[in-house]
C-alpha cells in the first residue's frame, strides 16, 4: 500500500467559529507538510483530526485509498504521533519510558536501541537520570528519541522543536529531510522557519490560507 | 544530536507495514510494570487510601462506643464502607497524570486494543490499593472487635469486591478525566454501581459471624467481578475515547 493520507472538504467547527472550511489535503510519501497560522488558527486540531484523534469534523479522510474508518488499524501502526505534550513520564528515566513505548508499538524488549537512539538525540550519559531532573529541552529530546526508536512512515510533529537549542533544531530538521528522502512522510506544525527544500509543503490556516473558508 | 547515527529508522522504512502483531502480552505487561514502577516511586498516592482506611476505622469506637458487642455488630458493615470509600478515593487520580503529560493520548494511538491496556491500569491500581486494603482489614477487624472466624473471609471478600470496585470505578474516571474536577462527578457516576459489591461483601462477613454459609456471598462476588471483567475494559476504553475527543 502506498503512503498517502488524504482529506478531503475537512471543516472543523469551535465555539460557532469556523477553524477551517473546505480542506482538501493530499499528502505523498516523501513530503514535508508544514502546517502555518497565527495562534488559535487550528494547526493543532488539524493534526489531531489527521491523526485520527478528534472525531468532531465535517469531511472525509483516506488512508490509502480506504476510508480512515475501515483503514484505522493499518494507519495507526504507520503512525508516529508527538504532541505538544511530550508524554514523558517525569518520575522514570528516559530509558524506562522509552521501554514502554517500545512495547507499546508492538517492538521485541532491546535495551541496546534505546540507548542508541538516546544517544543520538543528545541524550547520552542522563540514561538513567529520572526525566523530572532533565531540563525542558531534554524532556522533550527524550519524546523526539521515539523518532529513532520506532520506525513509521507517517510523523506528525506539533511544535517539535519547542525548547530545543539551535543545533538541536538544525539536527531535527536535516532528520524530518532524511526521513521524507527515505520515502516517509511528515506532518509538522512549527513557528521556527524550516529550511525551504523539494520535499517541502506548507499549509496555510487562518486568515488567507488555503482553505475555502476564509 | 549528531546527524550521524543510523539507527533502525532506514531499515524498517522499506516495509512499512511490517509491524509485529503478536505483542498484546508485551503492551500489556510493559504498561503493567511501568505504572507499579511509576506508582512505587510516588509512594504517598499508594499510602493514602490506606492511611484513610486506618484513621476511620480507628475514630469508630473512639466516635461511638468502645462496646464490642456493640461493634461487632456494626463492625462488617463499617470495614466495607471505609475501604469503599479509600478505593474510591484513589480512583480520581488513575487516568489524571497520563492526562495531563500526554500519556494517554499516545494509549490512544497505539495499534495495540485500548480495553486491554486500561485492563493493565486497572490491574496495578487493584493491586496497590483493593489488594492492600483486603490485608489491612483483618487487622483492623480486631480494632472494632470482629469475631474470630470472620477474618479470612473479609480478606477474601475485600480482595474479590475491591476488584469489581477497580474495574467499574475505572469507567467513571475514563469519563471524568477530561474535567478539571471531576471528582465529585466520578463519585456520584460510580457509587450505584458500588451497591451492589457493598451488599454481598458485607453480607459475607456477616453470614461468617453468624455462622451462615458465606459460599453464595463470594460466588455472588465472584460473578460480579466475572461480570466487570469482561465488560469494564470496553466500557473503560470506550469512556477514554470519549474523553479524549471532546
Amino acid at each position: 500500500m502506498s503512503l498517502r493520507l488524504q482529506a478531503r472538504n475537512l471543516a472543523c467547527e469551535r465555539d460557532d467559529r469556523w477553524l477551517f472550511r473546505g480542506l482538501d489535503l493530499d499528502i505523498r510519501a516523501g513530503e514535508i507538510v508544514r502546517v502555518e497560522g497565527p495562534n488559535g488558527s487550528g494547526k493543532t486540531t488539524l493534526l489531531k483530526i489527521l491523526s485520527g484523534q478528534l472525531a468532531g469534523y465535517e469531511g472525509e479522510l483516506f488512508w490509502g485509498d480506504a476510508p480512515m474508518r475501515r483503514a484505522r488499524e493499518a494507519f495507526l501502526s504507520s503512525l508516529l504521533y508527538l504532541g505538544h505534550a511530550p508524554g514523558v513520564k517525569a518520575a522514570l528515566t528516559p530509558l524506562e519510558n522509552l521501554a514502554w513505548y517500545q512495547a507499546l508499538a508492538g517492538q521485541p524488549r532491546d535495551e541496546s536501541s534505546r540507548m542508541a537512539a538516546l544517544e543520538a538525540i543528545g541524550l547520552a550519559g542522563f540514561e538513567d537520570v529520572p526525566t523530572g531532573q532533565l531540563s525542558a529541552g531534554q524532556q522533550r529530546r527524550v519524546a523526539l528519541a521515539r523518532l529513532l526508536l520506532t520506525p513509521r512512515p507517517l510523523w506528525v510533529l506539533d511544535e517539535p522543536f519547542t525548547a530545543i537549542d539551535r543545533d538541536g533544531v538544525q539536527a531535527l530538521e536535516q532528520r524530518l529531510v532524511e526521513h521524507a528522502r527515505r520515502g516517509g512522510c511528515v506532518l509538522v506544525t512549527t513557528h521556527h522557519e524550516l529550511t525551504p527544500c523539494d520535499a517541502l509543503r506548507r499549509i496555510r490556516l487562518g486568515p488567507g490560507g488555503d482553505d475555502a473558508g476564509h | 544530536m549528531p546527524a550521524t547515527d543510523r539507527t533502525a529508522t532506514g531499515a524498517a522504512m522499506d516495509a512499512p507495514h511490517a509491524e509485529p502483531h503478536g505483542s498484546l502480552g508485551v503492551a500489556f505487561w510493559a504498561t503493567l510494570k511501568r505504572d507499579l514502577v511509576l506508582l512505587l516511586r510516588r509512594r504517598s498516592e499508594v499510602m493514602n487510601p490506606l492511611v484513610f482506611f486506618a484513621i476511620v476505622i480507628t475514630l469508630f469506637p473512639i466516635g461511638i462506643s468502645p462496646d464490642p458487642q456493640l461493634l461487632a455488630t456494626i463492625a462488617p458493615g463499617l470495614l466495607w464502607v471505609a475501604a469503599l470509600l479509600a478505593a474510591l478515593l484513589s480512583l480520581d487520580s488513575l487516568f489524571r497524570a497520563d492526562y495531563d503529560d500526554g500519556s494517554l493520548e499516545q494509549l490512544l494511538l497505539t495499534p495495540q486494543p485500548l480495553a486491554l491496556l486500561s485492563l493493565a491500569k486497572v490491574t496495578v491500581h487493584w493491586l496497590l490499593t483493593g489488594l492492600p486494603l483486603a490485608l489491612m482489614a483483618p487487622l483492623l477487624g480486631i480494632m472494632l472487635a470482629l469475631p474470630a472466624g470472620s477474618y479470612a473471609v473479609l480478606a477474601l471478600s475485600l480482595a474479590l469486591g475491591s476488584a469489581s470496585l477497580s474495574l467499574i470505578g475505572a469507567i467513571g474516571a475514563a469519563l471524568t478525566v477530561g474535567l478539571s474536577r471531576g471528582g465529585v462527578l466520578l463519585s456520584l457516576l460510580v457509587l450505584p454501581l458500588y451497591i451492589p459489591v457493598l451488599i454481598f461483601g458485607a453480607g459475607a462477613v456477616q453470614a461468617a459471624i453468624f455462622g451462615d454459609g458465606v459460599m453464595a456471598h463470594l460466588a455472588i462476588l465472584g460473578a460480579l467481578l466475572a461480570v466487570a471483567l469482561i465488560f469494564a475494559p470496553w466500557a473503560i476504553a470506550a469512556s477514554l475515547r470519549i474523553s479524549i475527543n471532546g
